[in-house]
Protein backbone atom coordinates (compact mmCIF):
# COMPACT_ATOMS: atom_id res chain seq x y z
CA UNK A 1 0.00 0.00 0.00
CA UNK A 2 0.98 3.72 -1.17
CA UNK A 3 2.41 5.58 1.80
CA UNK A 4 -0.72 7.64 3.01
CA UNK A 5 -1.27 10.29 6.02
CA UNK A 6 -4.92 8.97 6.65
CA UNK A 7 -5.89 7.80 9.98
CA UNK A 8 -8.59 5.72 8.15
CA UNK A 9 -9.75 4.60 4.91
CA UNK A 10 -12.26 6.25 2.26
CA UNK A 11 -14.71 3.00 2.36
CA UNK A 12 -14.08 2.22 6.54
CA UNK A 13 -15.29 6.40 7.21
CA UNK A 14 -18.46 5.87 9.07
CA UNK A 15 -21.26 7.13 7.50
CA UNK A 16 -21.20 10.78 6.77
CA UNK A 17 -18.38 10.92 8.63
CA UNK A 18 -20.44 11.51 12.08
CA UNK A 19 -19.02 10.48 14.95
CA UNK A 20 -20.60 7.44 16.09
CA UNK A 21 -19.21 6.77 19.85
CA UNK A 22 -20.75 9.78 22.09
CA UNK A 23 -18.24 11.40 24.53
CA UNK A 24 -15.11 10.20 22.82
CA UNK A 25 -13.81 13.97 22.43
CA UNK A 26 -12.32 13.28 26.09
CA UNK A 27 -9.48 10.69 24.33
CA UNK A 28 -8.43 14.34 22.24
CA UNK A 29 -6.32 16.39 24.61
CA UNK A 30 -6.84 19.73 23.38
CA UNK A 31 -4.88 21.25 26.30
CA UNK A 32 -1.26 20.91 23.98
CA UNK A 33 -1.68 23.81 22.18
CA UNK A 34 -2.38 26.43 25.29
CA UNK A 35 -0.23 29.42 25.62
CA UNK A 36 -1.69 30.58 28.54
CA UNK A 37 -3.44 29.04 31.32
CA UNK A 38 -5.74 29.74 34.37
CA UNK A 39 -4.60 30.33 37.96
CA UNK A 40 -7.19 30.72 40.65
CA UNK A 41 -6.90 32.92 43.51
CA UNK A 42 -8.54 30.85 46.76
CA UNK A 43 -8.54 33.93 48.82
CA UNK A 44 -11.18 35.60 46.49
CA UNK A 45 -12.96 32.94 44.87
CA UNK A 46 -16.54 32.22 46.27
CA UNK A 47 -16.91 28.63 44.84
CA UNK A 48 -19.78 29.85 42.58
CA UNK A 49 -18.92 27.02 39.77
CA UNK A 50 -19.05 29.64 37.32
CA UNK A 51 -15.73 28.57 35.90
CA UNK A 52 -17.06 25.45 35.59
CA UNK A 53 -20.21 25.99 33.48
CA UNK A 54 -18.59 28.50 31.01
CA UNK A 55 -15.35 26.63 30.30
CA UNK A 56 -16.22 25.35 26.77
CA UNK A 57 -13.91 22.05 26.94
CA UNK A 58 -15.31 20.69 30.28
CA UNK A 59 -11.55 21.24 32.03
CA UNK A 60 -13.11 22.19 35.34
CA UNK A 61 -13.66 19.98 38.05
CA UNK A 62 -15.06 20.52 41.73
CA UNK A 63 -12.32 19.61 44.43
CA UNK A 64 -13.10 17.81 47.84
CA UNK A 65 -12.79 21.54 49.42
CA UNK A 66 -15.43 23.01 46.74
CA UNK A 67 -12.87 24.91 44.73
CA UNK A 68 -12.86 24.63 40.69
CA UNK A 69 -9.54 22.91 38.86
CA UNK A 70 -9.21 23.15 35.50
CA UNK A 71 -7.43 20.05 34.47
CA UNK A 72 -4.28 20.79 31.98
CA UNK A 73 -5.04 18.37 29.29
CA UNK A 74 -7.87 19.71 28.01
CA UNK A 75 -7.61 23.45 28.89
CA UNK A 76 -6.83 25.29 25.82
CA UNK A 77 -6.62 28.35 27.62
CA UNK A 78 -9.09 30.35 25.91
CA UNK A 79 -9.37 32.85 29.04
CA UNK A 80 -13.50 32.40 29.35
CA UNK A 81 -13.56 31.60 33.67
CA UNK A 82 -11.13 34.23 34.18
CA UNK A 83 -13.55 36.54 31.70
CA UNK A 84 -16.20 35.37 33.45
CA UNK A 85 -15.20 34.91 36.97
CA UNK A 86 -17.16 37.60 38.88
CA UNK A 87 -15.17 37.76 41.60
CA UNK A 88 -11.57 37.98 39.47
CA UNK A 89 -10.37 35.10 41.06
CA UNK A 90 -8.71 34.32 37.91
CA UNK A 91 -5.42 35.48 36.21
CA UNK A 92 -4.33 33.77 32.95
CA UNK A 93 -0.45 33.19 32.90
CA UNK A 94 1.13 32.71 29.71
CA UNK A 95 2.77 29.70 29.32
CA UNK A 96 6.72 29.04 29.81
CA UNK A 97 8.87 29.08 26.65
CA UNK B 1 -54.75 5.89 -15.02
CA UNK B 2 -54.72 9.49 -13.20
CA UNK B 3 -56.64 12.35 -15.13
CA UNK B 4 -54.55 15.39 -16.52
CA UNK B 5 -55.86 18.59 -15.77
CA UNK B 6 -54.63 21.84 -16.73
CA UNK B 7 -52.36 23.32 -13.92
CA UNK B 8 -49.39 25.69 -13.27
CA UNK B 9 -45.69 23.88 -12.91
CA UNK B 10 -45.43 25.33 -9.70
CA UNK B 11 -48.73 23.89 -8.22
CA UNK B 12 -48.10 20.83 -9.48
CA UNK B 13 -44.29 20.76 -8.00
CA UNK B 14 -46.12 21.47 -4.68
CA UNK B 15 -48.45 19.17 -5.19
CA UNK B 16 -45.54 16.28 -5.83
CA UNK B 17 -44.47 17.52 -2.66
CA UNK B 18 -47.67 17.14 -0.57
CA UNK B 19 -48.16 13.57 -1.90
CA UNK B 20 -44.67 13.07 -1.28
CA UNK B 21 -45.62 13.59 2.45
CA UNK B 22 -43.28 16.15 3.33
CA UNK B 23 -42.59 16.72 7.33
CA UNK B 24 -39.89 19.61 6.94
CA UNK B 25 -40.28 22.86 4.72
CA UNK B 26 -38.15 25.55 5.55
CA UNK B 27 -38.41 28.05 3.07
CA UNK B 28 -38.38 31.35 1.98
CA UNK B 29 -39.87 32.75 -1.23
CA UNK B 30 -37.96 34.61 -4.33
CA UNK B 31 -38.94 34.54 -8.03
CA UNK B 32 -39.56 32.82 -9.54
CA UNK B 33 -39.83 29.73 -7.40
CA UNK B 34 -42.55 31.95 -4.88
CA UNK B 35 -45.38 29.74 -5.99
CA UNK B 36 -44.20 26.32 -4.88
CA UNK B 37 -43.45 27.75 -1.26
CA UNK B 38 -46.69 29.63 -1.19
CA UNK B 39 -48.46 26.79 -2.44
CA UNK B 40 -47.07 24.56 0.29
CA UNK B 41 -47.16 27.07 3.00
CA UNK B 42 -51.14 27.30 2.12
CA UNK B 43 -51.57 22.96 1.74
CA UNK B 44 -50.33 23.62 5.35
CA UNK B 45 -52.42 25.90 6.92
CA UNK B 46 -55.42 24.35 5.50
CA UNK B 47 -54.38 21.08 7.07
CA UNK B 48 -53.97 19.29 3.86
CA UNK B 49 -50.42 18.58 4.49
CA UNK B 50 -48.82 17.46 7.98
CA UNK B 51 -46.10 19.60 8.22
CA UNK B 52 -43.61 21.88 9.67
CA UNK B 53 -43.61 25.08 7.43
CA UNK B 54 -40.72 27.07 8.80
CA UNK B 55 -41.09 30.41 7.44
CA UNK B 56 -36.96 31.34 7.88
CA UNK B 57 -35.58 34.77 8.05
CA UNK B 58 -33.08 33.61 5.06
CA UNK B 59 -31.96 31.43 2.06
CA UNK B 60 -28.89 30.85 4.32
CA UNK B 61 -31.02 29.38 7.75
CA UNK B 62 -33.66 27.65 5.10
CA UNK B 63 -31.12 25.22 4.12
CA UNK B 64 -29.16 25.34 7.55
CA UNK B 65 -32.43 24.54 8.29
CA UNK B 66 -33.29 21.56 5.97
CA UNK B 67 -30.15 19.98 7.45
CA UNK B 68 -31.37 20.11 10.87
CA UNK B 69 -34.39 18.59 9.85
CA UNK B 70 -33.34 15.83 7.97
CA UNK B 71 -30.57 14.94 10.46
CA UNK B 72 -33.34 14.45 12.66
CA UNK B 73 -35.15 11.84 10.08
CA UNK B 74 -37.66 13.84 8.86
CA UNK B 75 -38.38 14.20 4.92
CA UNK B 76 -37.28 17.90 4.46
CA UNK B 77 -37.96 20.07 1.06
CA UNK B 78 -37.10 23.52 0.01
CA UNK B 79 -36.89 25.66 -3.04
CA UNK B 80 -35.03 27.97 -4.34
CA UNK B 81 -34.07 30.73 -7.16
CA UNK B 82 -31.15 32.89 -8.14
CA UNK B 83 -29.68 35.29 -5.37
CA UNK B 84 -30.93 33.40 -2.77
CA UNK B 85 -29.47 29.95 -4.22
CA UNK B 86 -26.40 32.12 -3.60
CA UNK B 87 -26.78 33.10 -0.04
CA UNK B 88 -27.80 29.42 0.35
CA UNK B 89 -24.15 28.63 -0.75
CA UNK B 90 -22.51 28.41 1.96
CA UNK B 91 -24.97 25.64 3.35
CA UNK B 92 -25.52 23.92 0.03
CA UNK B 93 -22.16 22.02 0.49
CA UNK B 94 -22.93 20.42 4.13
CA UNK B 95 -25.44 18.05 3.45
CA UNK B 96 -23.75 16.03 0.77
CA UNK B 97 -20.56 14.62 2.40
CA UNK B 98 -22.95 14.64 5.53
CA UNK B 99 -25.66 12.05 3.73
CA UNK B 100 -28.15 14.17 4.53
CA UNK B 101 -31.07 13.44 1.38
CA UNK B 102 -32.62 16.77 1.59
CA UNK B 103 -35.26 17.69 -1.77
CA UNK B 104 -35.04 20.84 -3.66
CA UNK B 105 -36.59 22.11 -6.55
CA UNK B 106 -34.74 24.85 -8.22
CA UNK B 107 -36.69 27.34 -10.53
CA UNK B 108 -33.50 28.38 -12.46
CA UNK B 109 -32.94 32.73 -12.77
CA UNK B 110 -30.33 34.86 -13.68
CA UNK B 111 -27.81 36.16 -11.36
CA UNK B 112 -27.19 39.89 -10.47
CA UNK B 113 -25.65 41.99 -12.05
CA UNK B 114 -27.49 43.63 -13.29
CA UNK B 115 -30.53 42.35 -11.36
CA UNK B 116 -32.77 39.78 -13.15
CA UNK B 117 -35.71 38.14 -12.25
CA UNK B 118 -35.28 36.37 -15.64
CA UNK B 119 -34.47 32.52 -16.55
CA UNK B 120 -31.09 31.17 -17.64
CA UNK B 121 -28.90 28.04 -15.66
CA UNK B 122 -26.48 30.47 -14.03
CA UNK B 123 -27.51 30.63 -10.36
CA UNK B 124 -27.33 26.02 -10.61
CA UNK B 125 -24.05 26.65 -12.49
CA UNK B 126 -22.57 28.47 -9.85
CA UNK B 127 -23.28 25.58 -7.28
CA UNK B 128 -22.68 23.01 -9.66
CA UNK B 129 -19.85 21.56 -7.26
CA UNK B 130 -21.89 21.15 -4.15
CA UNK B 131 -22.12 17.14 -4.38
CA UNK B 132 -26.04 17.46 -4.74
CA UNK B 133 -27.70 15.27 -7.41
CA UNK B 134 -29.31 17.19 -10.11
CA UNK B 135 -31.52 16.72 -12.86
CA UNK B 136 -32.75 18.90 -14.98
CA UNK B 137 -36.76 19.11 -16.16
CA UNK B 138 -37.75 19.61 -19.63
CA UNK B 139 -41.72 20.12 -19.06
CA UNK B 140 -44.34 20.51 -16.77
CA UNK B 141 -44.89 17.00 -16.48
CA UNK B 142 -41.18 16.17 -16.06
CA UNK B 143 -41.31 18.95 -12.92
CA UNK B 144 -43.95 17.14 -11.21
CA UNK B 145 -42.20 13.23 -12.13
CA UNK B 146 -38.54 14.61 -11.40
CA UNK B 147 -39.89 15.99 -7.87
CA UNK B 148 -41.10 12.41 -6.70
CA UNK B 149 -38.51 10.58 -8.37
CA UNK B 150 -36.16 12.77 -6.52
CA UNK B 151 -37.63 11.93 -3.13
CA UNK B 152 -36.97 8.45 -4.04
CA UNK B 153 -33.87 8.75 -5.21
CA UNK B 154 -32.29 10.92 -2.14
CA UNK B 155 -33.21 8.71 0.60
CA UNK B 156 -32.52 5.62 -0.82
CA UNK B 157 -30.47 3.80 1.88
CA UNK B 158 -27.64 3.21 -0.66
CA UNK B 159 -27.61 6.85 -1.66
CA UNK B 160 -28.82 8.97 1.25
CA UNK B 161 -27.81 12.16 -0.37
CA UNK B 162 -29.43 15.81 -1.20
CA UNK B 163 -31.12 16.06 -5.09
CA UNK B 164 -32.11 18.86 -6.71
CA UNK B 165 -34.72 19.38 -9.43
CA UNK B 166 -33.88 22.18 -11.86
CA UNK B 167 -36.95 24.01 -13.60
CA UNK B 168 -36.58 26.68 -15.85
CA UNK B 169 -37.79 29.69 -13.73
CA UNK B 170 -41.28 30.97 -15.52
CA UNK B 171 -40.41 29.46 -18.82
CA UNK B 172 -41.68 26.44 -16.26
CA UNK B 173 -42.23 27.59 -13.13
CA UNK B 174 -45.17 30.01 -14.05
CA UNK B 175 -46.64 27.78 -16.88
CA UNK B 176 -50.26 26.52 -16.94
CA UNK B 177 -49.92 22.95 -18.38
CA UNK B 178 -51.62 19.87 -18.79
CA UNK B 179 -50.08 17.56 -15.60
CA UNK B 180 -50.94 14.04 -14.84
CA UNK B 181 -51.11 14.46 -11.43
CA UNK B 182 -50.77 10.91 -9.57
CA UNK B 183 -53.42 9.65 -6.92
CA UNK B 184 -51.61 9.69 -3.12
CA UNK B 185 -52.36 5.37 -3.85
CA UNK B 186 -49.51 5.72 -6.93
CA UNK B 187 -47.02 7.36 -5.14
CA UNK B 188 -47.51 5.51 -1.95
CA UNK B 189 -46.64 2.67 -4.37
CA UNK B 190 -43.63 4.37 -5.67
CA UNK B 191 -41.77 6.35 -2.54
CA UNK B 192 -41.91 4.51 0.43
CA UNK B 193 -41.89 6.16 4.47
CA UNK B 194 -38.05 7.33 4.72
CA UNK B 195 -36.22 5.35 7.14
CA UNK B 196 -32.73 7.14 7.97
CA UNK B 197 -29.54 5.09 7.62
CA UNK B 198 -29.14 7.77 10.88
CA UNK B 199 -30.48 9.92 12.60
CA UNK B 200 -30.14 12.73 15.69
CA UNK B 201 -31.76 10.70 18.74
CA UNK B 202 -31.17 11.53 22.48
CA UNK B 203 -30.96 7.83 23.06
CA UNK B 204 -28.61 6.82 20.76
CA UNK B 205 -26.59 9.90 20.28
CA UNK B 206 -24.05 10.47 17.32
CA UNK B 207 -21.82 13.54 16.27
CA UNK B 208 -23.05 15.17 12.65
CA UNK B 209 -20.90 17.61 11.13
CA UNK B 210 -17.50 17.22 12.96
CA UNK B 211 -13.93 19.19 11.62
CA UNK B 212 -12.08 16.60 9.11
CA UNK B 213 -8.22 17.09 10.07
CA UNK B 214 -6.10 16.35 7.15
CA UNK B 215 -5.80 12.91 8.07
CA UNK B 216 -9.30 12.52 7.11
CA UNK B 217 -10.91 15.08 5.02
CA UNK B 218 -9.12 13.42 1.31
CA UNK B 219 -11.08 10.34 2.51
CA UNK B 220 -14.18 12.04 3.38
CA UNK B 221 -14.48 13.67 0.41
CA UNK B 222 -13.56 10.74 -1.53
CA UNK B 223 -16.61 8.89 0.03
CA UNK B 224 -19.24 11.69 -0.61
CA UNK B 225 -17.64 11.57 -4.36
CA UNK B 226 -17.84 7.33 -4.92
CA UNK B 227 -21.21 7.27 -3.37
CA UNK B 228 -22.61 9.94 -5.54
CA UNK B 229 -21.16 8.53 -8.69
CA UNK B 230 -22.67 5.63 -7.43
CA UNK B 231 -26.30 7.00 -7.00
CA UNK B 232 -26.53 7.04 -11.05
CA UNK B 233 -27.41 3.58 -10.45
CA UNK B 234 -30.57 3.98 -8.18
CA UNK B 235 -31.44 7.30 -10.11
CA UNK B 236 -31.69 4.56 -13.48
CA UNK B 237 -33.53 2.18 -11.58
CA UNK B 238 -35.69 4.65 -9.62
CA UNK B 239 -36.74 6.01 -13.17
CA UNK B 240 -37.24 2.20 -14.22
CA UNK B 241 -39.90 1.60 -11.47
CA UNK B 242 -41.52 4.86 -12.17
CA UNK B 243 -41.86 4.13 -15.79
CA UNK B 244 -43.56 0.32 -15.10
CA UNK B 245 -45.84 2.23 -12.90
CA UNK B 246 -47.35 5.12 -14.59
CA UNK B 247 -45.64 4.90 -18.49
CA UNK B 248 -43.46 7.74 -18.58
CA UNK B 249 -39.95 6.51 -19.06
CA UNK B 250 -36.98 8.48 -18.17
CA UNK B 251 -33.26 8.30 -18.46
CA UNK B 252 -29.93 10.53 -17.96
CA UNK B 253 -29.67 11.57 -21.50
CA UNK B 254 -32.65 11.65 -24.51
CA UNK B 255 -31.94 11.69 -27.64
CA UNK B 256 -34.48 13.13 -30.67
CA UNK B 257 -33.70 12.16 -34.00
CA UNK B 258 -30.53 11.55 -33.74
CA UNK B 259 -30.46 7.97 -36.07
CA UNK B 260 -27.81 9.28 -38.88
CA UNK B 261 -27.31 12.29 -37.61
CA UNK B 262 -24.38 14.47 -38.59
CA UNK B 263 -24.63 17.13 -36.17
CA UNK B 264 -26.58 17.30 -33.21
CA UNK B 265 -27.75 19.82 -30.62
CA UNK B 266 -26.96 19.37 -26.66
CA UNK B 267 -29.47 20.68 -24.61
CA UNK B 268 -30.58 21.27 -20.80
CA UNK B 269 -33.86 21.90 -19.46
CA UNK B 270 -36.93 23.27 -21.29
CA UNK B 271 -35.83 25.21 -24.43
CA UNK B 272 -35.66 21.51 -25.40
CA UNK B 273 -38.60 21.50 -26.63
CA UNK B 274 -38.03 24.66 -29.05
CA UNK B 275 -34.98 22.20 -30.14
CA UNK B 276 -37.17 19.95 -30.86
CA UNK B 277 -39.63 22.16 -33.53
CA UNK B 278 -36.28 23.44 -34.73
CA UNK B 279 -35.19 19.64 -35.25
CA UNK B 280 -38.29 18.94 -37.37
CA UNK B 281 -37.60 21.75 -39.47
CA UNK B 282 -33.99 21.44 -40.48
CA UNK B 283 -35.13 17.11 -41.29
CA UNK B 284 -37.97 18.47 -43.41
CA UNK B 285 -35.15 20.47 -45.66
CA UNK B 286 -33.10 17.30 -45.63
CA UNK B 287 -30.48 18.01 -42.86
CA UNK B 288 -29.32 15.59 -40.97
CA UNK B 289 -29.42 17.19 -37.31
CA UNK B 290 -30.81 15.44 -34.11
CA UNK B 291 -31.36 16.91 -30.30
CA UNK B 292 -29.55 15.40 -26.88
CA UNK B 293 -30.61 16.62 -23.87
CA UNK B 294 -29.21 16.08 -20.98
CA UNK B 295 -31.78 14.99 -18.08
CA UNK B 296 -29.53 13.90 -15.47
CA UNK B 297 -26.36 16.76 -14.90
CA UNK B 298 -24.75 15.46 -11.63
CA UNK B 299 -23.65 12.42 -11.16
CA UNK B 300 -22.85 13.50 -14.93
CA UNK B 301 -23.65 10.61 -17.46
CA UNK B 302 -20.59 10.07 -19.56
CA UNK B 303 -21.15 6.28 -21.00
CA UNK B 304 -24.78 6.95 -21.46
CA UNK B 305 -24.08 10.42 -23.33
CA UNK B 306 -20.85 9.17 -25.67
CA UNK B 307 -23.79 6.46 -26.85
CA UNK B 308 -26.55 9.10 -27.33
CA UNK B 309 -24.07 10.70 -29.67
CA UNK B 310 -23.49 7.64 -31.58
CA UNK B 311 -21.39 8.78 -35.10
CA UNK B 312 -22.52 12.08 -35.12
CA UNK B 313 -19.71 14.15 -36.01
CA UNK B 314 -20.49 17.60 -34.62
CA UNK B 315 -21.67 18.44 -31.45
CA UNK B 316 -22.99 22.36 -30.76
CA UNK B 317 -23.36 22.56 -27.00
CA UNK B 318 -25.29 25.23 -25.68
CA UNK B 319 -25.08 26.56 -22.45
CA UNK B 320 -27.37 28.73 -20.52
CA UNK B 321 -24.49 30.39 -18.00
CA UNK B 322 -21.74 32.88 -19.23
CA UNK B 323 -18.80 32.06 -17.13
CA UNK B 324 -16.64 35.15 -17.36
CA UNK B 325 -12.95 34.25 -18.08
CA UNK B 326 -13.59 30.93 -18.54
CA UNK B 327 -12.62 29.05 -21.45
CA UNK B 328 -16.21 28.26 -22.45
CA UNK B 329 -19.72 27.11 -20.65
CA UNK B 330 -19.90 24.71 -18.16
CA UNK B 331 -21.82 21.93 -19.94
CA UNK B 332 -19.42 22.61 -23.30
CA UNK B 333 -16.01 22.16 -20.89
CA UNK B 334 -17.89 19.15 -19.41
CA UNK B 335 -18.25 17.20 -22.69
CA UNK B 336 -14.84 18.64 -24.10
CA UNK B 337 -13.36 16.70 -20.73
CA UNK B 338 -15.62 13.56 -21.90
CA UNK B 339 -14.37 13.16 -25.31
CA UNK B 340 -10.51 14.92 -25.00
CA UNK B 341 -8.90 11.93 -26.83
CA UNK B 342 -11.26 9.46 -27.06
CA UNK B 343 -10.77 8.36 -30.73
CA UNK B 344 -13.54 9.05 -33.38
CA UNK B 345 -14.66 11.97 -31.07
CA UNK B 346 -17.12 14.34 -32.21
CA UNK B 347 -16.11 17.90 -32.50
CA UNK B 348 -17.50 20.15 -29.85
CA UNK B 349 -18.58 23.44 -30.91
CA UNK B 350 -19.83 25.67 -27.28
CA UNK B 351 -22.69 28.36 -27.26
CA UNK B 352 -23.92 30.30 -24.91
CA UNK B 353 -27.78 31.55 -25.26
CA UNK B 354 -30.22 32.27 -23.46
CA UNK B 355 -29.44 34.66 -20.77
CA UNK B 356 -31.69 36.18 -18.40
CA UNK B 357 -34.71 35.34 -19.95
CA UNK B 358 -33.29 35.37 -23.37
CA UNK B 359 -35.80 33.44 -26.32
CA UNK B 360 -34.04 30.96 -27.85
CA UNK B 361 -35.83 30.69 -30.75
CA UNK B 362 -36.24 28.07 -33.56
CA UNK B 363 -33.83 30.50 -36.01
CA UNK B 364 -31.53 30.79 -32.86
CA UNK B 365 -31.34 27.00 -33.18
CA UNK B 366 -30.97 26.68 -37.14
CA UNK B 367 -28.51 29.31 -36.58
CA UNK B 368 -26.17 27.84 -33.99
CA UNK B 369 -26.33 24.37 -36.19
CA UNK B 370 -25.02 26.21 -39.39
CA UNK B 371 -22.17 27.95 -37.24
CA UNK B 372 -21.08 24.19 -35.69
CA UNK B 373 -21.16 22.71 -39.35
CA UNK B 374 -19.24 25.66 -40.87
CA UNK B 375 -16.91 25.50 -37.91
CA UNK B 376 -16.21 21.59 -38.33
CA UNK B 377 -14.77 22.53 -41.93
CA UNK B 378 -12.80 26.30 -40.65
CA UNK B 379 -11.82 26.11 -36.75
CA UNK B 380 -13.39 29.07 -35.47
CA UNK B 381 -11.17 31.52 -33.80
CA UNK B 382 -12.91 31.55 -30.36
CA UNK B 383 -13.47 28.90 -27.87
CA UNK B 384 -17.33 29.73 -27.72
CA UNK B 385 -19.46 32.48 -29.04
CA UNK B 386 -22.45 34.03 -27.78
CA UNK B 387 -25.15 34.23 -29.77
CA UNK B 388 -27.54 36.82 -30.77
CA UNK B 389 -25.30 39.03 -28.40
CA UNK B 390 -26.13 42.83 -30.47
CA UNK B 391 -22.60 44.87 -30.77
CA UNK B 392 -24.24 48.35 -31.57
S1 LIG C 1 -8.88 28.95 29.95
FE1 LIG C 1 -10.64 28.28 28.71
S2 LIG C 1 -10.27 26.11 28.45
FE2 LIG C 1 -8.93 26.75 30.11
S3 LIG C 1 -10.12 26.35 31.90
FE3 LIG C 1 -10.49 28.49 31.36
S4 LIG C 1 -12.33 28.39 30.15
FE4 LIG C 1 -11.55 26.31 30.23
S1 LIG D 1 -15.88 31.63 38.83
FE1 LIG D 1 -14.31 32.56 40.15
S2 LIG D 1 -15.32 32.70 42.08
FE2 LIG D 1 -16.58 31.32 40.89
S3 LIG D 1 -15.78 29.30 41.40
FE3 LIG D 1 -14.68 29.94 39.58
S4 LIG D 1 -12.81 30.91 40.42
FE4 LIG D 1 -14.25 30.77 42.11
Amino acid sequence: MAISDAIIGWKTLPFGCHVMEPGNSAKFRTGDWRSQHPVTDREKCIKCGMCWIFCPDMAYSQTLEGYYEANMEYCKGCGICAHECPKDAITMVPEEG
Amino acid sequence: MAKRVGVEVSIAVADAVKLANADVIPAYPITPQTHIVEHLSDLVANGELDAEFVPVESEHAAMSCCCGSSAAGARTFTSSSSQGLSLMSEILYHPGPMRLPIVMVVANRALAAPISIWNDHQDIMVQRDIGWIQTFAENGQEAFDLTLHAFRVAEDRRVSLPMIVNIDGFTLSHVIEPIEILSQEEVDRFLPSFKPRVRLDVKKPVSMGPVGVPEVYTEAKMAHNEVLKASKKVVVQAWKEFADLFGREYHPVETYRVDDAEALLVTMGSISETAMTAVDAMRDKGEKVGLVRIRLWRPFPGPEFRKAVGKAQVLAVIDRCLPPGAVCGPVGEELRSLFYKVPGAPKIFSFVAGLGGRDVTVERFNEIVSKARAYAKKRPTENYEVIGVREQ
